[in-house]
């Protein structure tokens, strides 16, 4: 078993898959980034992604301060660092492909 | 469930010990119960889909194969040759999100995928062991990757927090979606069933407007159906998307 065994069963069968004309199409290259396309979805992906990145940011200035025993200096600035990664998050998301 | 005319919309969340004085001692609740009966459906749907191994299969052993194809083309697709490796784990997530979901549509049952305990555990896993594979095929340049290419060092600073963070922040997004779309599609449910119930305390035009929720409430389980499918297959392809990332050299 290994790669070798799997590289030449997947040749075998596409040798196979030619012998009997039923060649695979290529169509699955953009299927792996337009898993949500309708317009809703992508809002709620949108939101969550901000949300998220917010809660990390608050939960490790809070974490920090705590750590650290100052008082809210972490916190104020990692709620604005996980705001702007929650932007960056949602950038990300919505960019055309190319740049 | 809804209790008379007040809504109490998020009971059908709470855990109780299930299996008499075993549960109770085991602190044993309904959310490992059902997931036991997930890992028990799919087991069974692959044992006895496979059980024929007929050249010509039939719908049983068609739908198990499709299974298998569907979730091993995402995994070489997306990751590359190297999905190959990572499509059992992707298989197991894959299904025992889907079952969750759908056990939790049958009445008197509980849906596990709606305590972000559970989601959070597994985004957990998928993030830690995104983490380590990149750790393994880069090693050291993983870290680099938290500074943006060309950007100017000055910003080093106010930039690779912000990407750290952003980073951290993929486990979080994961479960939140799951458990928010679970705990979201199940609370209209019960508004609109218990929307019935109050209906009915108005006699016959109560009786006949009763109507309404119960069909927004059909509507809403073909959207559950929609739901539960979609969530799972969003939560296994970025598994793979973030284990593409981790594979890549």
């Amino acid at each position: 078993m290994g790669k070798e065994s799997d590289e030449s069963f997947s040749k075998r069968l596409e040798a196979a898959e030619r012998r009997s004309g039923l060649e695979k199409k290529d169509e699955k290259a953009s299927a792996a980034e337009g898993d949500e396309k309708s317009l809703p979805a992508l809002a709620l992906r949108a939101g969550t992604e901000m949300i998220s990145a917010l809660v990390v940011g608050v939960a490790v200035g809070w974490g920090l301060d705590h750590w650290f025993h100052t008082r809210a200096i972490f916190l104020i600035i990692f709620a604005l660092l996980g705001g702007s990664a929650g932007v960056l998050n949602v950038w990300r998301l919505v960019k055309p492909p190319q740049i | 469930m809804a209790g008379g005319s007040s809504i109490d919309v998020l009971g059908q969340f709470e855990l109780h010990p299930v299996l008499g004085g075993l549960g109770e001692a085991l602190r044993f609740s309904q959310s490992p119960l059902y997931m036991l009966v997930a890992v028990c459906l799919v087991l069974a749907f692959l044992y006895f889909g496979m059980r024929p191994a007929a050249v010509v299969p039939g719908r049983f052993q068609a739908a198990a194969e499709v299974a298998y194809e569907f979730i091993r083309n995402m995994a070489v697709d997306t990751i590359g040759p190297e999905g190959a490796a990572f499509f059992p784990f992707i298989f197991t997530l894959f299904f025992f999100i889907l079952a969750g979901n759908y056990i939790g549509l049958l009445p008197f049952s509980f849906t596990f995928t709606s305590h972000i305990a559970v989601t959070l555990a597994l985004a957990l896993l998928v993030f830690l062991l995104s983490v380590i594979v990149s750790l393994k095929v880069q090693g050291f340049r993983f870290f680099a990757h938290f500074m943006p290419a060309g950007a100017s060092l000055a910003l080093a600073p106010l930039l690779i927090p912000i990407e750290i963070l952003s980073f951290l922040s993929r486990p979080v997004s994961l479960s939140i979606r799951l458990f928010a779309n679970m705990v979201a599609g199940h609370v209209m449910f019960d508004i609109f069933a218990s929307f019935v119930v109050m209906l009915a305390g108005f006699g016959v035009v109560g009786d006949v407007f009763a109507i309404g929720p119960i069909a927004i409430n059909m509507a809403l389980v073909a959207l559950e159906l929609l739901v539960g499918v979609l969530q799972a297959y969003v939560f296994a392809i970025l598994t793979c998307i973030y284990l593409r990332e981790a594979v890549a050299h």
